[in-house]
Formats: structure tokens, C-alpha cells, sequence
């Protein structure tokens, strides 16, 4: 197709250099380039949300952001949560809620979250809901998300450095 | 130390709520999808699609596409031979006829692949896609089941009316003359409308051929992996052996994925052609358009009352639009017989006849969707008694109360030959109208604000599962599903491999089924690990589908477990000198029940594998069992109830409340349970007020995206409270019954009849899925008539 682009990366704390045409998408860069294959790609048409990553702390569908667009951003993806081995307290929240059963959409929830919380937070029920909203899930029915997500805010707020 | 008291299987892990064991790898994005699996040297796949619904192929032109850089072949019907599925039954009432892998002269539905792409990177292959070029006639698209086009070739040329089954399975001489003394008849047509299962992962396939195991090996997101690979080597001419279906995790199946796809065949055959590892990822639109849909549907029905509201007879005329081809394995027949079937329900009806056809149209091949069928007939045999109820004067809840088989019915045989094991019927409905009215629903009913109107719906069905080889071998397949087999393996460090056919794409299999052999074990289930989703490691099995797989793969499990118990026992009691009837299994020991002496079990194992010695000689030398179940099928039950609200300005519905009384006999994991309960309303849900798979007059499909699509957010789900009551199920030795469809068998009836219930003063009735704000509108203009009841 096009020539290719010389694009820089940090991507869970890591940097990278990649070569990728113009049109390459940034999950494609992700799960194909990188071999993060935890960000999964469920529509490509940023509706369902499974593909949601952190881009300078922001939930972006990385279905819709191209390689090049993220050229010298900051990516966390799902990979990059537990990154001491142990479960983040939104992850076990998930777990002990039974917020995910395929878990096909679950780590484009947890990033969604993960980026909501760090700007709300001490968000109420329904502000929750209406967040969790953005993405699709099509096991759960979502009350299980919404509990978890619900439960983490109020523990982190609890437990704020005052 | 505890002794057992009794002979009942002790239950220290079944009933738990139990954390699922595979939530850890995908809360850590190291869950492994077909599209996720490494290959370093993979070619990509796209398909070039029919861009019409109906039309006879005259030539397709690939040699601008091969020019691409990157593409590596394009490959039609005739590059792979012609090869096909045919999934049908031997019935009479049954036309055969077969779906092409790829479209051979005609085309079918707009999205049916007619050629393969295969380019070094899936871009490419898409560009090449575009670069096909496929001249088609066009012929007049048969859409709805009542378009006829008598001018034209047929769809099939073995179905000239458009007829693909037709089955008379109930029939009563007697049923006219009893409709005719009925004091009332409900006359009325039910109709839902067409869906896709949409689960978030769509299918996709990677096959390679490997020389030295004289294997073609294809990675699929299936349910099936045994019926995938009989598909496969069916159609690519190969015996079982050479091919091995290997299922990575699954992302939602809901019985999409309980089927052979075309795609998935092309890319084996693509494979073993180029000699060259191949792989392709269903795309969204390709999922909505092109691979299987369902439920699209019309029941005209009949049904006698007497005076009191007691059902005297019921005739109906079910059609189903199964689409352009017949879905291997399950057949086209599958909604047909289905509904036939298992029409009555929890009901006592004296007289029954049935009518049910599959009719083709130029749309995708419909295929099982989560609780096939039975979404339909509960709402109608709901809307029914709503009718009725209406009609007569009788309450609701009454109505429903005077015909539910009672508990002193059971074994209760219906005119269908049905018969029904016990269970809880009549003490779910109670059960739910009693929480109806504690809860202050038919209070808040009356607290609608101004602009708005409320209804409370109910909706008491069953939900038959688990079929086994006894029912499903009525149904007449080529292949007769039914038992499942478990083989379990204890390992040197005392650690249990499991094996079984069953195949989770979210259920929790990992968990639940170690959760019954733990029990039996006496062991901790995160010592048990369950290996599915392969056919090389595992015997055989007929996948997941129909609540099956806790009931028929976790009862063979269960046996297994028995009799690795047995030996753990034989051995334990050979080293400490006692008879095996005094050793008792649990928390990790073997222990001699009067004096307490014990060993491990972990020092079983290691004795049994490493110091063989010391034990006496015998048949069998390593700690490894079987076991196998095949139960004839069995009802799970349960009352929905729901509180709606209608916007009378917008016609917007809002679900404000949902209550779920469920019975599926012992439950392993609550947790699980809940969670497919809830996640199967949230597809009824949807079903009812949002999604459908709409196609205009020439066949071209409107929803190829979820922006047209509406899956439902968390925005339009109600909280939902359930209630659990357990009527254990004899057919197994666990006593579970199935219960992955119930939420979505039982989500469309209740709604509809809490909308019906509150648009009962504007004197308009719906009795058609999905209930659309248009449609609402429409009915809201009607003048408002003084309540009657």
C-alpha cells in the first residue's frame, strides 16, 4: 500500500519503535506489532468498546485511533495492570462480583474504568452505570460490572490519602 | 476428625460461590482467542461476499486482485473442489439439500462468500477483495416467508415452494370439535422478528496442515469441536484422525458458534491447498450479515378456554424463516421442531395440534440461538393466557394458577409425549406473584408520573435441557448427539486432569466441573484442572449447547470421579492395612474412618506412580478413570416477573424492575448461576424492545453494524432480584438440571405482557418481538378507554 511510518511508543511503561503504514489501526498495532493480544477487537467500528486502551491516561477505542495518530503517546493497555503479578483491586472486584464470563469484552471495561475512576473519584450508581454504558457486553447483563466498579470507587475513596 | 455419617455424597464444594478459576487469565488479558493464537508465518484471509440476495453467478474475474503485492491466491468453489455441508434430517417431511462452501451458480444472501482472498496481511486481503471482480445475474429476492416469485427459479430447485420442512408431529381428530364447544377461543398471530446472537468475539479460524502428524490442523471459536471436525473432514474428503479441531477460549457462544460455518471450512481448505498456514477473523458486519441469524418467526394460533379459564385445546401453525441453506449439524428443522415440540410448557393442555414449517428466504441460514424457539412459544403461550385473562375476567396470576401442571401431576405426559419430571411450577409462579406484592409493584404501577404509563408483566415456562441420545435420536439426525464421556487422570503430584467434549465460551466449566469432582475426590477444586477444546486430547464429546454440558459433562465427571475415588480408596486401604469401605476422602487425606489413621492423597499418587513396588500387582496400574452420562433431558423452570414504563410522548420503554424466581435443581455455583440468568435476560431484553436483523424488500440486510444493531447497554438493564428453589433432577447423579436459557426464554414474554398490561386502557394488544418506539407510538394514539379490571 503506503509507504510505512516510523512511529515511538511507550506502551505499559516500555518503549517501542514500530514501522507501520498510515492505515494500520492502533489495536492492529497492539495485538499484531506488539503481540498485546489482551486488547480485543470486537467491532472496528467503536461501538462495542472491547478494544479500549489508555492514551495519555484517556479511554480511547483503539480500533479508531491509527498507529500513527498515537505516534509519542502513552498507552496502558489491560497487560499493564497487574504489573507486580498481583490482581489490581478493580480486577479482584471483578472477579468477586462475577463482573465477566467470556471475558472476551472484560479488559476493555477494565480500562474504561481504570481511566474513569482516576478522574471521578467518588462517582454514584447511576454515573457508573451511565459510564459503563460506552461498552458492550453480551454475557453479563452488566450488574456484575456495575457492582465491581461501584465497590472499587468506594474502597479507593475510603482509602484516598487524605 | 469427621466421619460420614451417611452414604449421600458430601457437598463441601457443590453449592459454593466459588470465584471462577478463569477469571484470572482474563482480567490479565492472557486469555487466548483463535484471533490472539501466535503464528509467526500465518497467511490472512477475506472473502469476497455476494453484494445481492438472489442472483445466478456468471463469472468471477480474480486477475486484477492476484496482481496485488501480497496476495498469495484467490480461490473459488471450483479451486476447492466444490466442496459442501449438508446438514439434514431423515425425515419425509424433511427436502435435503446443501450449502456450498463457496456460492456454486447461484447466490443466496447478500454476504455468502463466493471467493477466498488469502494475502500476506488481512489489509491486503481486503484490497484484493475489492479488486474481484463477480458479474451476477439478479433474480427477485424472497424476503418474508409470504413473498412468492413463481416466475423465477426457486431457491432450491428440490423445494419449488420455498418449503424446506414441514412437519405434522401432533395431530387430534378430536381438537376442532373441542375448539368449536369452547366458550372461548383465542384467535391471534404471534410474530418475532430476526436475530443475531452477537457475542463480542465473532468466528474466526487458523489451519495449518502438519505433515508429520498427517493432520490438518484448524484452531476454531466453536462449541462444537467434535462436530467441527467431522464437518471438516467430511467436506475436505479426510478421515477423523487427520483433522484436530483445537478450541482456544471462546468469546460468547449462545449457540452461534453451535454450528459448522462455511468461512471456517474455506480457510481449512485454503490450508491444506497452499500447503501454508492460513487464519481469518470474522469482522462485525460479516457477523451480523453473513453468518447465522435466527428467530424469525410467526405462530397463528388457536386456543379453547372453558368459562373458569381452563385451557380445552390448542391448534397452532408455526412458520420459521430459516433462511437461504440448512446449517450443519443442527439442521434447518431445528426451530420447526422445537416449537412443535415443546409448545405447551408448564401447561396442561388436553388437545393439541401442530403445524410446523421451515420456509428458505435470501437470508443468512438461521441456526440455534439461546433457548431456540422457546422464547417464542412462551410468549405466545403467555400472551395467550394474558388474552384469555382478559377476555374472561379472571386475574392473571389465576389464570396461569388454574392450568400449570400441579405437583401431584408429576410424571406428568403431555399430548406432545413429553414426560415432565418434577418440578417446581406452580410454587414459582406463587413464589413470584407473592414477591410481586410485597415488593409494592402494583403500588408503584399507580405512581407513574404524568406522561407516563406502567404495566406489570408475568410469564411462568419451562425450559427443557440436557437432551440426551433418547430425545435427540427422535429427531432423526445423521449424527445423534446425546451422551458425554469424562476421563480423569491423577497426576504424580496428585493433581487431576479432566477431560471432556463439552466446550465453555463463558460458562465456567473450569470451575464448576471441578467443583463436582472435588466433592467426590475430597480434594481442593483448584487441584482439578479441566482440559476441552481438543479434539486430540479429548475422546469425543458433542460440545456445549442446550444446558448440557454441567448436566451431562459434569455428570460424567461426576461418575469418573466416583471411580478414581474407588482406587484412591483400593490403595489407601493396601497401605494401611484396612478394608477399602472404611477409607474415607476429604479435605486431601484418605482416612481410615474408626481410628483416624490417614495418608494423603497426595501420597497415593506418588506411590502409585514412583513406587509401584509396594503396592501388589494389578489390572490397572495408574490412577485413571471414566465415566459417561446420557440423561433423556429434563425441565428446568421459572416465573419472570416485570415493572415497565412507558413514555406516552416518545414511546421509549424503560424496564424499571425485574424479578426472577428459577429452578435448576442443585446448584454448583451461585455465582454462575446468577450470572447466566441475568445475562440471559439482558439478551431477552434486548430480543424485545431493540434488536433485529431487518433487510429491506430486496434482501439487503439494514443492521450491519451495532449502530443499527441495538445490544444493550447497562443503560437499559433493570436491576434484577432472583430467587432459587431446587427440585433435584433424578436423571443424574448430581441432581443439576440445566439452565443457561431460561433468562432469555422467559425475558420476552414478560415484557411484552407488562406492556400489554399497561396499554390494556388504550384497548391495544401486541403480540409481535421487537416492540419498537414506532410501533409504540402508533398504539399510544389510540383514545384512552375507561379500565375494566
Amino acid at each position: 500500500m503506503s509507504e510505512s511510518c516510523e512511529i515511538t511508543l511507550t506502551v505499559n511503561g516500555v518503549r517501542h519503535q514500530v514501522s507501520v503504514e498510515p492505515r494500520r489501526t492502533l489495536a492492529d498495532v497492539l495485538r499484531i506489532d506488539l503481540g498485546l493480544t489482551g486488547t480485543h477487537v470486537g467491532c472496528e467500528h467503536g461501538i462495542c468498546g472491547a478494544c479500549t486502551v489508555l492514551m495519555d491516561d484517556q479511554p480511547v477505542r483503539a480500533c479508531l485511533v491509527f498507529g500513527v495518530q498515537a505516534d509519542g503517546s502513552s498507552i496502558r493497555t489491560v497487560e499493564g495492570l497487574a504489573a507486580n503479578g498481583e490482581l489490581t483491586d478493580l480486577q479482584q472486584a471483578f472477579s468477586r462480583h462475577h463482573a465477566l464470563q467470556c471475558g472476551f469484552c472484560t479488559p476493555g471495561f477494565l480500562m474504561l474504568a481504570e481511566g474513569y475512576l482516576a478522574e471521578t473519584p467518588a462517582p454514584d450508581r447511576v454515573a457508573v452505570r451511565e459510564m459503563v454504558s460506552a461498552n458492550l457486553c453480551r454475557c453479563t447483563g452488566y450488574q456484575g460490572i456495575v457492582d465491581a466498579i461501584v465497590d472499587v470507587a468506594e474502597q479507593r475513596f475510603h482509602e484516598r490519602p487524605i | 476428625m469427621a466421619t460420614a455419617s451417611s452414604a449421600r455424597q458430601s457437598q463441601q464444594w457443590v453449592g459454593q460461590p466459588l470465584q471462577r478459576r478463569e477469571d484470572s487469565r482474563f482480567l490479565r488479558g492472557t486469555g487466548r482467542y483463535t484471533d490472539d493464537v501466535p503464528h509467526a508465518f500465518a497467511l490472512h484471509v477475506a472473502f469476497v461476499r455476494s453484494p445481492i440476495a438472489f442472483g445466478v453467478i456468471r463469472s468471477i474475474e480474480v486477475t486484477r486482485a492476484l496482481e496485488i503485492p501480497g496476495v498469495v491466491a484467490v480461490l473459488t468453489s471450483a479451486d476447492l473442489g466444490h466442496p459442501s455441508l449438508t446438514g439434514f434430517l431423515d425425515r419425509d417431511e424433511f427436502v435435503t439439500t446443501s450449502m456450498p462452501i463457496l456460492a456454486h451458480e447461484r447466490v443466496r444472501f447478500v454476504g455468502e462468500p463466493i471467493a477466498i482472498v488469502v494475502a500476506t496481511d488481512r489489509y491486503i486481503a481486503e484490497d484484493a477483495v475489492e479488486a474481484v471482480a463477480c458479474e451476477i445475474d439478479e433474480l427477485t429476492a424472497i424476503v418474508t416467508m409470504d413473498d412468492q416469485v413463481p416466475s423465477q427459479i426457486p431457491i432450491h430447485d428440490a423445494a419449488p415452494d420455498g418449503v424446506l420442512v414441514d412437519l405434522r408431529m401432533f395431530t387430534d381428530d378430536e381438537l376442532e370439535g373441542v375448539l368449536a364447544a369452547s366458550p372461548l377461543v383465542v384467535d391471534e398471530t404471534f410474530r418475532s422478528g430476526r436475530l443475531q446472537a452477537a457475542p463480542m468475539e465473532g468466528r474466526g479460524a487458523l489451519a495449518e496442515w502438519i505433515d508429520r502428524d498427517d493432520q490438518l490442523v484448524v484452531t476454531v471459536s466453536t462449541q462444537l469441536p467434535h462436530q467441527v471436525r467431522t464437518g471438516i473432514a467430511q467436506a475436505l474428503g479426510l478421515v477423523e484422525r487427520q483433522v484436530r479441531v483445537i478450541v482456544p477460549d471462546v468469546g460468547g457462544g449462545f449457540g452461534f458458534k453451535a454450528v459448522l460455518g462455511r468461512e471456517e471450512v474455506a480457510v481449512a481448505a485454503a490450508a491444506r491447498i497452499l500447503g501454508r498456514p492460513v487464519r481469518w477473523a470474522e469482522d462485525r458486519l460479516e457477523s451480523l450479515t453473513a453468518s447465522f441469524q435466527g428467530r424469525e418467526q410467526e405462530y397463528t394460533v388457536r386456543a379453547g378456554f372453558t368459562e373458569d379459564g381452563v385451557l380445552t385445546g390448542l391448534a397452532a401453525d408455526i412458520r420459521c424463516n430459516v433462511g437461504a441453506y440448512s446449517a450443519f449439524p443442527f439442521t434447518c428443522g431445528l426451530e420447526p421442531i422445537m416449537a412443535a415440540t415443546e409448545f405447551l410448557g408448564v401447561y396442561k393442555v388436553p388437545r393439541y395440534a401442530s403445524r410446523s414449517r421451515g420456509i428458505a428466504s435470501n437470508k443468512p441460514p438461521s441456526n440455534a440461538y439461546r433457548g431456540v424457539s422457546r422464547p417464542q412459544i412462551v410468549m405466545v403461550m403467555e400472551g395467550l393466557m394474558d388474552r384469555a385473562a382478559d377476555r374472561l375476567g379472571i386475574d392473571r396470576v389465576e389464570i396461569r394458577r388454574r392450568n400449570t401442571i400441579r405437583p401431584e401431576d408429576f410424571p406428568y405426559t403431555g399430548p406432545n409425549g413429553i414426560t415432565y419430571e418434577p418440578g417446581s411450577y406452580l410454587e414459582a409462579l406463587e413464589l413470584c406473584a407473592a414477591q410481586v406484592q410485597q415488593l409494592g409493584w402494583w403500588q408503584r404501577r399507580e405512581e407513574a408520573a404524568p406522561g407516563f404509563i406502567r404495566g406489570i408483566g408475568i410469564a411462568n415456562f419451562s425450559e427443557r435441557n440436557a437432551y440426551g441420545t433418547a430425545t435427540m435420536g427422535l429427531r432423526r439426525m445423521p449424527m445423534t448427539p446425546g451422551f458425554e464421556v469424562a476421563h480423569l487422570t491423577m497426576d504424580a503430584s496428585g493433581d487431576v486432569t479432566l477431560t471432556s467434549g463439552t466446550c465453555s465460551a463463558g460458562q465456567g466449566h473450569e470451575t464448576t466441573f471441578a467443583q463436582i469432582v472435588a466433592d467426590r475426590l475430597g480434594i481442593a477444586p483448584d487441584r482439578i484442572k479441566l482440559r476441552q477444546g481438543d479434539t486430540d486430547l479429548t475422546s469425543f464429546g458433542w460440545g456445549t449447547f442446550a444446558g448440557r454440558s454441567l448436566v451431562i459433562g459434569g455428570g460424567a465427571a461426576a461418575v469418573a470421579a466416583r471411580k478414581l475415588a474407588t482406587q484412591l480408596k483400593e490403595v489407601a486401604a493396601y497401605l494401611l492395612s484396612v478394608s477399602a469401605d472404611d477409607i474415607e476422602l476429604s479435605n486431601g487425606n484418605a482416612t481410615v474412618r474408626v481410628s483416624g489413621e490417614s495418608m494423603s492423597i497426595d501420597d497415593i499418587a506418588k506411590t502409585v506412580h514412583f513406587r509401584s513396588h509396594l503396592l501388589p500387582a494389578r489390572e490397572e496400574y495408574l490412577l485413571e478413570s471414566h465415566g459417561s452420562a446420557d440423561p433423556s433431558g429434563m425441565f428446568s423452570n421459572g416465573c419472570h416477573a416485570a415493572l415497565v414504563e412507558i413514555d406516552a410522548g416518545t414511546g421509549a420503554v424503560c424496564v424499571l424492575d425485574y424479578l426472577v424466581v428459577e429452578d435448576c435443581g442443585v446448584i454448583v455455583n451461585p455465582l454462575v448461576v446468577d450470572g447466566q440468568v441475568r445475562g440471559g435476560i439482558a439478551q431477552g431484553i434486548g430480543s424485545t424492545l431493540y434488536e433485529e436483523a431487518e433487510y429491506s424488500s430486496d434482501g439487503q440486510p439494514l443492521a450491519g453494524s451495532f449502530m443499527s444493531y441495538l445490544v444493550p447497554t447497562a443503560a437499559e438493564m433493570p436491576p434484577i432480584a432472583i430467587h432459587h428453589l431446587e427440585t433435584p433432577c433424578y436423571q443424574t447423579e448430581t441432581g443439576v438440571k440445566g439452565m443457561g436459557e431460561a433468562g432469555t426464554i422467559g425475558a420476552p414474554a414478560v415484557i411484552l405482557s407488562a406492556l400489554n398490561d399497561a396499554l390494556r386502557s388504550r384497548g391495544a394488544w401486541l403480540e409481535h418481538v421487537p416492540v419498537t418506539p414506532a410501533d409504540m407510538q402508533q398504539l399510544l394514539a389510540l383514545p384512552i378507554e375507561t379500565e375494566s379490571s
